[in-house]
């Protein structure tokens, strides 16, 4: 479904890249976490698969397609395969919960038949039952982020990707939005989380590849994640040892 | 669907950026109007062009007692002379170029003079042996005026050849800079609109970026992110054309329909029905303006 084939990225000559050689294949109907520290490049990562930023060298395939090779007038619908979801949820403040569900399919010149159908349908799956007309500010982080998912996944794309969507949760409302994901991907969808929680990766054990100073170093099929803190705290024991 | 969502974001864009949209209006009015203005004083030079070009006749005046010109140092003109010059007039060489010619006699002139300064004192003061008689020549291309005029002003009897388009030239290089006046405050006007538009456009796209930056993420099409903000720059402007062409209008029609038309009626005004020559081109040019400068602000202020 996505495939890196030796991605470089590079946005200054003069630091280093911010992906360097990344050659990784996902397929379809997936779950792969997308792991490392801040600047490690996994934000770049999705970019790439987004088209909101070329390849400096090698070739980033989404569902089989070149993304280098799709003129800009056909991007839109490339990203209308793809549903995104951040850490800061992005929701519209002046519009209730549904309609800001139904922007994604109204902007995208669905039926208003069609929305009134399948909005209350996708709320349901992401487990916001009744809150329809609510606003966003009247949500807790985790409803909101509930509702950045069911925007992303309205319009019923082959690809989710989430970049540090837990990154404002607290835990237990993270593995209320993991759930949800998880959901999401039975349904077939291929799941891509971009995260630095451990917590997480270590619970679901599911793909996780690794990034480090933007090259992949690891990339293990139902793996854990050892976060930087982590690391440090099983090096220091060594060290006072010496 | 699509369209309603359009219209909404329209309307929605129109109401947050209130002000400037206002000032948008105000600003292509200002500038259409001038536009329009220029417009419609080049229509009413062609006007007086086409009005007075069929009557203006080069006058060849004959000498008197009183004529003071070298070519008058015989005295007044001869019955010899002035049979001479007709017979000139119908000469096959100079024949070609002149449609009809009329005698003016001293009688005549004078009548002609009463008319014409009906409301002067100095009309009591005139008698017909001061004004010169003449041959009032309609030429057939008004442009041949040297041929005349170097064929009569040579000849004894002659005092003076003149073209009266000369005066009207007079007239119209006047009404000309004035509309070159109206242009280049148009043009001012104009490019205040349009760093106006662009910089509402601006701000309306920083003000929306939050949504547009989800319809982008959501595979919105260009067109549907941009048509909004489009349209609104060209509606405000359509607005400020149409309030321009009221103005104009209400100008042709009621004060030189009304008033000017009154005072001199000799003139040919053109009349409020041009306006609706000049309303289209008004409304095209403030839709295209505005169209192409947000089109401009929008590919560098919102990336799709």
């Amino acid at each position: 479904m996505i495939r890196f084939d030796q991605v470089t990225k590079i946005y200054d000559q003069n630091s280093r890249p911010a992906l360097e050689d990344i050659s990784v294949e996902i397929d379809r109907g997936d779950f792969a976490f997308l792991v490392g520290s801040s600047g490690s490049g996994k934000s770049t990562f999705i970019r790439l698969v987004l088209k909101e930023d070329r390849a400096t060298r090698g070739a980033v395939y989404v569902a089989g397609q070149n993304v280098a090779n799709i003129p800009s007038w056909r991007v839109p619908k490339l990203r209308r395969g793809i549903g995104v979801v951040f850490q800061d949820f992005r929701l519209l403040p002046n519009k209730t919960v549904a309609a800001n569900v139904a922007f994604a399919m109204q902007v995208i010149g669905k039926s208003r038949a069609v929305i009134r159908e399948t909005v209350p349908e996708v709320l349901k799956t992401v487990g916001l039952e009744g809150k329809d007309h609510r606003m966003p500010h009247e949500l807790s982080g985790g409803e909101q982020q509930r509702v950045a998912i069911a925007r992303a996944v309205v319009n019923k794309p082959g690809i989710l990707l989430a970049d540090e969507p837990t990154g404002n949760l607290d835990p237990t409302t993270s593995m209320g939005i993991m759930s949800v994901l998880d959901r999401i991907n039975q349904n077939g969808t291929t799941v891509v989380m971009a995260t630095h929680d451990n917590v997480i990766v270590n619970e679901m054990r599911r793909r996780v590849i690794e990034l480090r100073d933007g090259r992949l170093v690891r990339d293990e099929a139902q793996g854990i994640y050892v976060g930087a803190q982590d690391r440090k705290r099983a090096a220091e024991p060594k060290q006072s040892a010496v | 669907m699509r369209l309603a969502f359009i219209l909404g974001e329209i309307a929605s864009g129109l109401r947050r950026n209130l002000s400037m949209v206002v000032s948008v209006v105000l600003v292509t009015f200002i500038s259409l109007t001038f536009v329009g203005a220029a417009g419609m004083l080049q229509l009413q030079i062609n006007q007086m062009k086409g009005f007075w070009y069929d009557k203006v006749q080069v006058a060849v005046f004959l000498c008197v007692d009183t004529s003071t010109t070298a070519s008058c140092a015989s005295g007044p003109v001869t019955d010899e002379q002035r049979g001479e010059i007709e017979s000139t007039l119908k000469s096959p060489a100079v024949a070609q170029y002149v449609a009809n010619y009329q005698f003016e006699s001293q009688a005549d002139a004078l009548a002609h003079f009463k008319e014409q300064f009906a409301n002067s004192p100095i009309v009591d003061s005139v008698t017909a042996d001061q004004l010169p008689e003449s041959f009032r020549v309609s030429l057939v291309d008004p442009q041949k005026y040297e041929v005349i005029n170097e064929v009569f002003s040579s000849l004894p009897g002659v005092e003076v050849v003149v073209d009266q388009r000369e005066v009207l030239e007079r007239v119209f290089s006047v009404m000309n800079i004035a509309s070159l006046v109206a242009v280049g405050i148009a043009a001012v006007m104009i490019i205040c609109a349009i760093l106006l538009i662009a910089t509402t456009i601006r701000l309306s796209a920083f003000s929306r970026r939050r949504e547009t930056g989800i319809m982008r993420l959501v595979g919105a099409s260009k067109a549907v992110i941009q048509l909004p903000f489009i349209l609104e720059g060209v509606i405000a402007a359509v607005i400020g054309a149409v309030l321009a062409s009221l103005v104009l209008w209400t100008v042709a029609r009621f004060f030189i329909g009304g008033w000017l038309a009154d005072q001199y009626p000799d003139t040919a005004f053109i009349s409020d029905t041009s306006v609706l020559l000049i309303a289209p081109a008004l409304l095209l040019l403030g839709a295209l303006l505005a169209g192409v400068s947000s089109l401009l602000t929008l590919r560098r202020y919102l990336k799709v």
